[in-house]
């Protein structure tokens, strides 16, 4: 139990210095954006809602976990559309443009 | 078997994640990322479908329904300009969900009888702690950013004494918990104060503080993650949690380094920040300078180099499009139009940014507060559209100011400056404007979406 807790605390270590690392590198224009992004990406904590959802232990749990995945599933969906849309939206001045296919939005979200 | 291709999945989910935040540095790059970020999520998820506590499917099914229904318009329909209050409340449904997962673990462990490992109490602990301040602390945000509840600041005496009070005794509740994991009251009213923190913590904030706030929030809807990563020993959760509260925690540093406040200021200070809303006269009294459509119109038709800079009031009178039009007509004369962008204009990190994004004004046209600054001196005409405070001289000049020391667009280095505005009050510092008293700005009052438009028509005719 308390090795587990170790290594967990490892993960937790190295993760906040990569996320450092990129986030620092991340430019002013795109940072809603990245509060869209990390909002959709936290919408992972469904992993936690779906097992708790699922688990048959009560009534209480059952309920809660299934608002709960509600919950995640509305950042996940949300989230990752709408951070799509707002990328779709910056674009190089004309000339530059080379303008890719637009129509890859609906390959935006499978989830 | 299973248990190692889930684990598997969340190996490479994390990994894409990762990718995703790195190709977020570069514009066009971007966008390719986050599509690979959405194919993590859905292989995380379908493999977590395969878990071994999983037995039944149908709630499960109705949850995710309801979700993805809720989700659609919150991704589709909601517009630019509402984006803040968007963001604030997808926290508030992040930090949910972390929240009852925690309480719902918490009961199951209670319930079953079995007795509850400390550091799991102690996860669980901390994620409803952040869980359930974020929860309320996004909701009232969001009520403010949507004019539900007022923006202003909302204080009483001893306000800060008794949030310091609440955070402790839910503190002191989160250490009992630990030392006696089956005392279900005491985690009862470690969840209800965590609430009631939440809401006392956003009230006193005002308006044009809110991107310190959304972001602090997204920092804690983070770490409430990481803790359900540890609670339930999933490295997914604390991988990404981490990222997440990072984020917010990168980004509320680099507004409160824009508004020039300390880092405790950031933590403590951003909710008491009502004091600042003291008035403080400007030492230079003086007329504005009213001006016409007409007169403004001409001068930025024979300008040369033109500068935008908008603020929060772009946003309000959701004027971003006439704002481009204007710029695209003043560029078909020949003149180079920009566009200046403070870190804290609008409310929330980036916001100006998205607002003429959605316009369509191309990013290389978008220029940081640090490089425009140099090209102000030979700007003919720079245009003021709904900003105030981030164009302030006195943070430059005034010592008695308080805003002196925050960084500024240096708009009153260009050779003359329109400032477009609603009317003659001040800005949310409650701090009077030197640059608007100034010989070389011209004022053209009025609704900025219908000024633009106007100057838009004129400019057209010139």
């Amino acid at each position: 139990m308390l090795t587990t807790t170790i290594i967990q605390l490892f993960v937790f270590m190295l993760a906040a210095f990569v996320g450092v690392q990129t986030i620092n590198r991340i430019p002013p224009l795109l940072h809603t954006p990245l509060m869209a992004a990390t909002n959709a990406i936290s919408g992972i904590s469904l992993v936690a809602s779906l097992v708790l959802a699922g688990g048959g232990e009560g009534l209480l749990a059952t309920v809660l976990g299934a608002t709960a995945v509600g919950c995640a599933m509305a950042n996940v969906v949300g989230g990752f559309l709408i951070t799509d849309r707002m990328l779709s939206m910056f674009k190089r001045t004309k000339t530059a443009v080379v303008d890719k296919a637009e129509d890859d939005t609906s390959s935006a979200v499978k989830s | 078997m299973t248990e190692i291709v889930i684990q598997l999945a969340y190996l490479f989910a994390a990994f894409l994640f990762i990718t995703a935040l790195r190709a977020l540095g570069r514009p066009d790059s971007a966008r390719r990322g986050m599509q690979l970020a959405a194919l993590g999520m859905a292989v995380a998820v379908a493999a977590t479908l395969f878990h071994a506590r999983i037995v039944s499917y149908e709630w499960i099914a109705v949850g995710a329904a309801v979700g993805a229904v809720a989700g659609y318009p919150l991704g589709m329909w909601v517009p630019m300009t509402a984006m803040p209050q968007r963001i604030a409340l997808s926290h508030a449904f992040g930090a949910l969900a972390a929240t009852l997962v925690g309480v719902g673990e918490y009961a199951n462990g209670f319930l079953s009888g079995a007795t509850l490992a400390r550091t799991t109490v102690a996860a669980l602990g901390l994620e409803v702690l952040f869980g359930g301040v974020t929860v309320t602390g996004s909701l009232i945000a969001f009520g403010k950013l949507q004019g539900i509840l007022p923006g202003r600041p909302l204080i009483f005496r001893g306000q800060n004494a008794l949030n310091i009070v609440l955070l402790a005794v839910s503190c002191c509740c989160l250490v009992w918990v630990i030392v006696y994991p089956s005392h279900v009251q005491v985690f009862s009213a470690m969840v209800t104060l965590a609430v009631l923190v939440g809401v006392l913590f956003v009230l006193p904030v005002g308006g044009a503080d809110m991107p310190v706030v959304v972001s602090l929030l997204n920092s804690y809807a983070g770490l409430a993650a990481v803790a359900t990563g540890f609670a339930i020993d999933n490295n997914i959760l604390i991988i990404v949690g981490a990222l997440d509260g990072l984020s917010g925690f990168i980004l509320a540093i680099a507004m409160s380094k824009a508004m020039n406040r300390s880092f405790t200021n950031v933590l403590f200070g951003a909710f008491g920040s009502a004091d600042t809303n003291m008035a403080v006269t400007a030492a230079a009294g003086g007329e504005m300078t009213p001006t016409t459509v007409e007169d403004a119109a001409l001068r930025l038709a024979y300008a040369e180099r033109v500068i935008m800079v908008p603020g929060y009031g772009l946003a309000v009178s959701q004027a971003q499009h006439q704002m481009r039009e204007l710029g695209d007509l003043i560029e078909k004369r020949g003149g180079d139009v920009r566009y200046a962008i403070h870190p804290v204009a609008g409310r929330m990190p980036g916001h100006m940014n998205v607002l003429l994004a959605e316009a369509g004004v191309p990013y290389d046209k978008l220029i940081d507060m640090d490089e425009i600054n140099e090209r102000f001196v030979e700007t003919d005409v720079a245009v003021v559209v709904g900003a105030n405070d981030v164009i302030n001289p006195a943070a430059r000049t005034n010592p008695a100011s308080p805003i002196f020391g925050m960084p500024i667009l240096q708009v009153d280095d260009a050779k003359s400056v329109l400032v477009l505005k609603r009317g003659k009050g001040r800005g949310f510092s409650g701090v009077e404007n030197d640059l608007f008293v100034d010989p070389k700005t011209s004022m053209l009052f009025g609704d900025a979406r219908q000024s633009l438009l106007e100057l838009g028509l004129q400019v057209k005719e010139a």
